[in-house]
């Protein structure tokens, strides 16, 4: 019985990215050596987030309260929208604390190959959002991927296609902060070259 | 066995936590298969992004086995399209498109250089005409050519305004017109060398390839082709 609880914690864990059966058996190794103090806080952490963590019906963001922090929060900007492919690219944005409007998280890209259609994705809700009055500007900050400006464009023409007046805009491509030109890949440069501006 | 080749990554997939199992049209190989490790990590993924010429260096034991891939990057022609709607709706129906038709291990050089003029041109204006027209390059490479030099029911060189749909032979407008409902129209910039002159024109050249492409090469296998749709519906709002 015992080794059957454990098997199946290993098996587990061993679903998690980045942990193979061999790590989780050593994950469960050190979680069952240090129970009272890891093992059964995080069981408990476990069991209360799979019981509160709700999606926002909003934006689409994860959280305890449905709608969440970002969407009732009187101190944000709600004539901004910035539409993410996926509530990791939210957290990431608000890790840099340098955008004080709202979210809608698409939940994921357009894909042909993946039969990914504007229907599996939040693009509705987004329009309801839009349509529903408001809103001045959406940035688009979908990843620099085929897929992912394929979807841009998708949403910058529905948007456009709503009659309403609003901004659409995308994040900017190009060198990162800190990038020494010689180590980027050509693919970024040329996207730097193209999306130059005047520095006066 | 191993072999040495460059291509353009036509479609990916995530194999697993890490790796991508990448398609690439060859240039002598045709369309190749091959799993590349950590092709799905962040280093490796800016590279593999579709529409890329990348070299291969594909090691397996038969040439029937899927293999593993080394790639690097060559060009990166989605990089210079990023702010270009219709120029990356064309790159990805255009490998969409050669992912769906070209069978495993099939030689298709002029397919494999038609691309690469494709991608020449994805940012200029008429990239819709060359879209087009590389798609006619790819029905008659794969022995769908539609044939325009006279009308099929008099032989006149002028005005072709029609195609039909059973011989995807021209035909003019005097002897189409009776069956107007039942031809497909024939637009001017495919006749010659210039470009379509309204998006209109356009989106009556992709309709046409579009129905040879899907009752004739794909022969029911159009579900595929959701990013060559995508493109139609762009000149569609346009007209």
């Amino acid at each position: 019985m015992v080794t059957s609880d454990i098997d199946r914690l290993i098996t587990l864990l061993a679903k998690l990215p980045g942990l193979g059966p061999r790590s989780a058996r050593r994950a469960v190794l050190y979680l069952m050596k240090r129970s009272d103090s890891l093992m059964e806080p995080m069981a408990r952490a476990l069991d209360a987030a799979a019981a509160n963590i709700k999606t926002c019906a909003i934006c689409g963001n994860l959280d305890t309260r449905d709608p969440c922090e970002i969407c009732t929060d009187d101190r944000r900007d709600a004539a901004q929208i910035c539409v993410v492919e996926d509530v990791a690219d939210l957290w990431a944005l608000e890790r840099t604390a340098g955008f004080k409007g709202h979210y809608h998280v698409l939940g994921g890209t357009l894909s042909a190959l993946d039969g990914v259609t504007p229907e599996d994705l939040r693009i509705p809700g987004l329009c309801s959002r839009i349509q529903a009055g408001g809103v001045k500007e959406v940035i688009l900050a979908t990843n620099a991927t085929v897929d992912g400006q394929t979807t841009a464009h998708y949403i910058a023409d529905r948007v456009a296609g709503l009659g309403k007046d609003v901004v659409v805009s995308g994040l900017a491509h190009g060198v990162p902060v800190g990038g020494e030109l010689d180590y980027l890949d050509d693919g970024t440069l040329t996207a730097a070259m193209k999306a130059r501006r005047p520095l006066s | 066995m191993e072999w040495h080749d460059k291509g353009y990554i036509l479609a990916t997939r995530k194999h697993g936590e890490s790796a991508l199992i990448v398609s690439a049209l060859t240039q002598t190989r045709g369309r190749q298969t091959g799993l590349v490790r950590g092709g799905a990590g962040r280093r490796k993924r800016g590279g593999l992004q579709v529409g890329n010429l990348v070299t291969l260096d594909w090691r397996g034991r038969l040439p029937e086995h899927l293999g593993s891939l080394t790639t690097e990057v060559l060009e990166t022609p989605a990089a210079a399209l990023m702010n270009c709607p219709d120029g990356l709706a064309a790159l990805s129906a255009a490998c969409a498109v050669t992912e769906a038709l070209l069978p495993e291990g099939e030689d298709h050089p002029a397919i494999f250089h038609g691309l690469a003029a494709l991608f020449g041109v994805l940012d200029d204006a008429d990239v819709g005409s060359a879209y087009v027209k590389w798609e006619m390059g790819v029905l008659g490479e794969l022995g769908f050519g539609l044939d325009l030099a006279a009308c099929a029911a008099t032989g006149e060189t002028e005005n072709l305004t029609y195609v039909s749909p059973k011989t995807g032979r021209a035909v003019s407008a005097a002897a189409g017109k009776p069956y107007h409902g039942r031809l497909l129209a024939l637009p001017a910039f495919l006749l010659g060398a210039g470009a379509a002159e309204t998006p209109a024109e356009v989106v009556d050249g992709l309709k046409l390839t579009g129905y040879f492409l899907e009752s004739h090469a794909l022969e029911g296998r159009a579900g595929r082709l959701a990013a060559r749709d995508r493109l139609v519906e762009r000149f569609q709002a346009k007209k």
